[in-house]
């Protein structure tokens, strides 16, 4: 009758999938990147007053030590490669969130030389509409990648070459 | 006022031939001048009319509506008279071309770039005439009234549906 508790009660058991992921989410440090008015925006993010530090959302400066990339603002063709090229720095596992109108799908700039959507280049997980987007939008957001992250499966297995992670969305 | 009055009043002296217009509208003085007298006319200014500084370079595309598809316009400043005047030339679609500015003024450079680059006029004897905000390999000219304004291989804009 009942679960046998052979470890007693002082023993937190869990998947190893669900420590490796509680542990991805809770430090998901962002690429350093604005590109538009959607920066200021994410400045205002990472400020005192809305604080992204409390989620262990630290910008950091260098690709090599990014798990996700916020593209904020409008992507040029001009500046697609540099951006490709970001991307491809970054170590798996990575994160992209598209923020506001422009990254979506190219906002007003429905023009000859702006990349209409930024998924036409790199894979999206998060999309954040607004123009720009207030910060409790790109919070939203950003809570939104970690509830994703959170439901990933064999993220343990795959970081040691056991098959795939699988992204459940 | 009086000073540019007397630039133009200089100018229509020494180029008469060469001057296709001379409008002045609300207080801008503006002189259309040949393709050919263009260089002689900004060191013209610049060393007796003391037009020291040129602010801009840029272009107009008149297409279907002149002759001439393309007009040049030099906005020059002088710092002395607290003055400006607005030089015009005309360039033909055919003979897309024109003298480089550079060699009177240096600050022509780049402006004569981003005209090569956006309106597809060659400059001669330009230092270093690349495109300037296009990327090297783009193909067309954007600031042209007939290049498509969401880029070639895309079906245009119709207006909203709905």
């Amino acid at each position: 009758m009942g679960v046998n508790q052979p470890l007693g009660d002082n023993v937190v058991v869990t998947s190893l999938d669900m420590l490796v992921n509680w542990v991805r989410k809770s430090s998901l440090w962002p690429m350093t990147f604005g590109l538009a008015c959607c920066a200021i925006e994410m400045m205002a993010t990472g400020a005192s007053s809305h604080d992204l530090d409390r989620f262990g959302i630290i910008f950091r400066a260098s690709p090599r030590q990014s798990d996700c990339i916020i593209i904020a603002g409008t992507v040029t063709k001009k500046m697609l490669p540099v951006i490709q090229r970001v991307y491809d720095q970054m170590p798996e596992p990575k994160w992209v969130i598209a923020m506001g109108a422009c990254a979506c799908s190219g906002g007003v700039f429905d023009t000859y030389s702006v990349v209409q959507g930024i998924d036409e280049a790199l894979p999206v997980d998060v999309y954040i509409p607004g123009c720009p987007p207030r910060p409790e939008a790109l919070l939203y957001g950003i809570i939104k990648l970690q509830e994703k992250i959170m439901n990933e499966q064999n993220s343990f297995g795959s970081a040691f070459g056991i098959g795939e992670r699988v992204s459940v969305a | 006022m009086a000073d540019t009055h007397r630039a133009v009043s200089k100018l229509q002296e020494k180029f008469a031939a060469s001057i296709l217009e001379v409008k002045e509208d609300r207080g801008d003085w503006i002189v259309t001048v040949a393709k050919e007298s263009l260089i002689a006319v900004l060191s013209f200014l610049k060393a007796e009319c003391r037009y020291t500084m040129l602010t801009d370079v840029t272009a107009v595309d008149y297409l279907g509506k002149k002759d001439e598809r393309f007009m040049m316009v030099y906005q020059m400043t002088s710092v002395a008279h607290k003055d400006r005047i607005r030089i015009k030339v005309p360039v033909s679609e055919s003979d897309c071309r024109i003298e480089s500015a550079t060699q009177v003024f240096g600050s022509a450079n780049w402006l004569e770039r981003e005209v090569f680059d956006l309106f597809g006029i060659t400059f001669d004897n330009h230092p270093d005439l690349r495109r300037i905000l296009m990327t090297p390999d783009w193909v067309g000219h954007p600031l042209r009234k007939d290049y498509p304004l969401q880029g070639p291989g895309r079906e245009p804009y119709k207006g909203r549906l709905s």
